[in-house]
């Protein structure tokens, strides 16, 4: 300690605003609060992994985000990304889609297909997945507003296909509370909002128990501007308020916690990054087993895809992106995850062509066949550093959470717009950070080249002709479907949306007699209405 | 505030148009302009050509600016041109700014949008383009 205080090493703080020492060991540990949490892999409290023996088992799931087009292109894509190694799925939806418009919607002209999949009705879920083993292929799905009708789109695509639906796994994001806070793809107002996400969780625990209805993101938050510490402690607040959601309905926490699930980003300082996911495993667990008397083990583990690193990226330079990319693989992989996966090197650009995200996929596979990462569980568990820093993580998340529950709570914050204008707000600090070099960037602000050239980036086309293609589409079905049922349908959506019900089991009769995406959400906003941002700066 | 100062502040509209949810940069350009000192009217996510033209007008602002991230500024620049142009407001300062590919920059400076900032611009650049532009 003497030693440091003497010294002239310029200090050094992570981006959580924990201090970084030039040197640790083991009296560091023991200051930050010793091994009390580490334990073993497998056993409470988690920090060194959920499972015992992690990837010596099974290697993480990669799962590349992907979709654009119409559901006949992205089926494409999925088939090519399997063929390639990938092991489960992730499906990106456009715009209009995840904000509840149908394809003709005049709102949707222009978007139809341009960041995801164009889907209308249950067909389009039939022709994604057609020919995909979902048994063997676990499917999530990075839909939020209209999170309800997709699930129950999946489900109903699935029982079609003769799968029993009390086995099948898969995953939806369904994290509303931070699309109000980043990603923007709200349609309901807040209340309403959470009350459907409790809705799919109680619904999956009863009819479809190993189906994880949510998966609470810090990622977007953290893309937003949070740092990790709060990327990780305001995703615990938000699925705090979910499972508070549902245990007021009166279901036992261990009748759903067990199949929440999480998403988190992996950009930033390699060590703050992998002793965010040590620390954040070990206080989920805590809080599961203490706040709220949660018996399972499974329902205390924290299982997450931890993947992206789209904040880190660059416009200049784009390969570097690469490099990148593997750095953010290796700390995912240490992190202890369950699933993983990259954005591209063209992501500054463009949605991933199939030779950027062969890429992104390769980089993973190379963790796993050449360099070692799957062999011992924890690899870095132990190390003076890194015990220490998840330690003083820990500390600083549970502060964060404590600090917004005197606040009045996540809801009360996220809806008054306060969570956004203080994520904002350190954006815009690093932003500026960055530009004045002080937040060091390669190819940004240092290291860049003398003359930068065009950039070797291939853009992915996007087909005018998908919208009239998709168009078409939802009218040969509304011509097709039985128009009597599709009305009972949705008036039966309506109905238990106004009587305050459970409204999955009317959605699912919905999507099943092929209403679409937009007439099951115009039944809902008529009862819930529509959300209005809080502009606050 | 015409009344007190002596020089009206520069009033800039930063419109998010199209579906498009990302707004970490558009807030981000938000704070900066605003320390810049400019008036900047913020108009949050989901804006119709429609709804930028009026509030461009409602506002009286000297400039109108969009932040486009996932793709679809053309068509849309294409739908709020004549918006514009029959609110009398061709005269005003046009930008855009985001993720907007090399190749769609003649189109969109054809369209009217004469200060184009995409992704990797500085907040400095797009403050002193405004402060240069603005008659």
């Amino acid at each position: 300690m003497n030693d440091r205080a003497q010294s002239t090493l310029k200090r050094v703080i992570n981006e959580s605003g924990l201090e970084v020492q030039p040197l640790y060991t083991a009296a560091d540990v023991a200051a930050s609060g010793g091994d009390a949490m580490i334990g073993q892999p497998g056993e409470y409290p988690f920090t060194r992994g959920i499972h015992r023996e992690m990837y010596r088992k099974q290697p993480w799931t990669m799962r590349q985000y992907a979709g654009f087009g119409n559901p006949q292109d992205t089926n494409q894509r999925f088939k090519y990304l399997i063929a390639n190694g990938q092991t489960g799925l992730n499906v990106a939806f456009d715009l209009p889609t995840q904000i509840g418009l149908d394809s003709d919607d005049p709102q949707a002209e222009g978007e139809i297909g341009r960041v995801g999949m164009s889907v209308d009705t249950l067909r389009d879920f039939e022709i994604a997945f057609d020919g995909i083993d979902l048994d063997k292929i676990t499917v999530s799905m990075t839909i939020n507003g209209a999170a309800a009708i997709a699930i129950a789109m999946y489900l109903a695509m699935a029982e079609k296909r003769g799968y029993d639906v009390k086995q099948l796994r898969g995953t939806a994001q369904n994290d509303i509370l931070k699309e109000f806070i980043g990603r923007g793809t709200w349609i309901f107002p807040v209340a309403p909002s959470i009350k459907l996400v409790g809705d799919t969780i109680e619904y999956c625990a009863q009819h479809a128990p190993k189906y994880s209805p949510v998966s609470v993101c810090g990622y977007h938050i953290r893309e937003s501007g949070a740092t990790p510490a709060e990327e990780m402690a305001y995703a615990f607040c938000i699925a705090r308020a979910y499972a508070d959601e549902v245990i007021a309905r009166g279901l036992h926490v261990d009748e759903f916690a067990g199949r929440l699930s999480y998403n988190f980003n992996i950009f930033g300082n390699l060590f703050e990054q992998v002793c965010k996911f040590r620390a954040g495993r070990s206080l989920w667990a805590k809080i599961m087993k203490e706040e709220y008397k949660a018996e399972k083990p499974g329902s205390m583990w924290l299982r997450m895809i931890a993947a992206g690193g789209g904040g880190g990226l660059t416009f200049e330079q784009p390969e570097l992106n690469i490099v990148r990319g593997a750095y953010y693989a290796l700390i995912s992989a240490l992190s202890g995850t369950q699933t993983m996966a990259l954005c591209s090197y063209d992501e500054a650009y463009t949605i991933p062509t199939e030779y950027s995200a062969r890429i992104s996929l390769r980089t993973m596979q190379i963790l796993i066949a050449e360099m070692g990462l799957t062999e011992t569980v924890d690899p870095l568990g132990g190390s003076y550093y890194v015990e220490t820093m998840t330690n003083q993580m820990r500390d600083k998340m549970e502060q964060i959470i404590a600090d917004t529950d005197a606040q009045g709570g996540i809801v009360k914050l996220v809806s008054e717009g306060a969570i956004q204008a203080k994520v904002s707000a350190q954006a815009y600090k690093m932003q500026r950070d960055i530009e004045s070099g002080q937040f060091p960037k390669v190819g940004v602000n240092c290291y860049r080249n003398d003359q930068e050239d065009e950039h070797p980036v291939e853009f992915h086309p996007y087909n005018e002709d998908d919208a009239r293609v998709q168009i078409e589409s939802l009218n040969r079905v509304r011509a097709e479907r039985d128009s009597e049922r599709v009305a009972r349908a949705l008036a039966g959506v309506g109905e238990a949306a106004r009587a305050g019900a459970n409204v999955m089991p009317a959605i699912v009769e919905a999507v099943k007699a092929y209403a679409s995406v937009g007439e099951i959400t115009k039944e809902l906003v008529n009862v819930y209405g529509r959300y209005q941002e809080p502009i606050r700066f | 505030m015409n009344d007190t100062a002596p020089q009206r502040r520069i009033r800039v509209l930063l419109a998010k148009p199209g579906l498009d949810g990302h707004d970490q940069g558009a807030k981000v350009v938000a704070r900066a302009m605003m320390d810049a000192g400019f008036e900047v009217i913020y108009t949050g996510l989901r804006q119709t050509p429609e709804q930028v033209s009026r509030i461009a007008l409602d506002e009286d602002v000297d400039v109108i600016a969009l932040s486009s991230m996932a793709g679809s500024h053309l068509p849309f620049c294409r739908k709020l041109k004549p918006l514009l142009e029959a609110n009398g407001l061709d005269d005003k300062l046009w930008m855009i700014g985001g993720n907007l590919p090399a190749q769609d920059h003649d189109a969109l400076r054809s369209l009217g949008f004469r200060g184009i900032f995409p992704t990797g611009s500085k907040l400095d650049a797009i403050a002193a383009y405004i402060r240069e532009n603005v008659a």
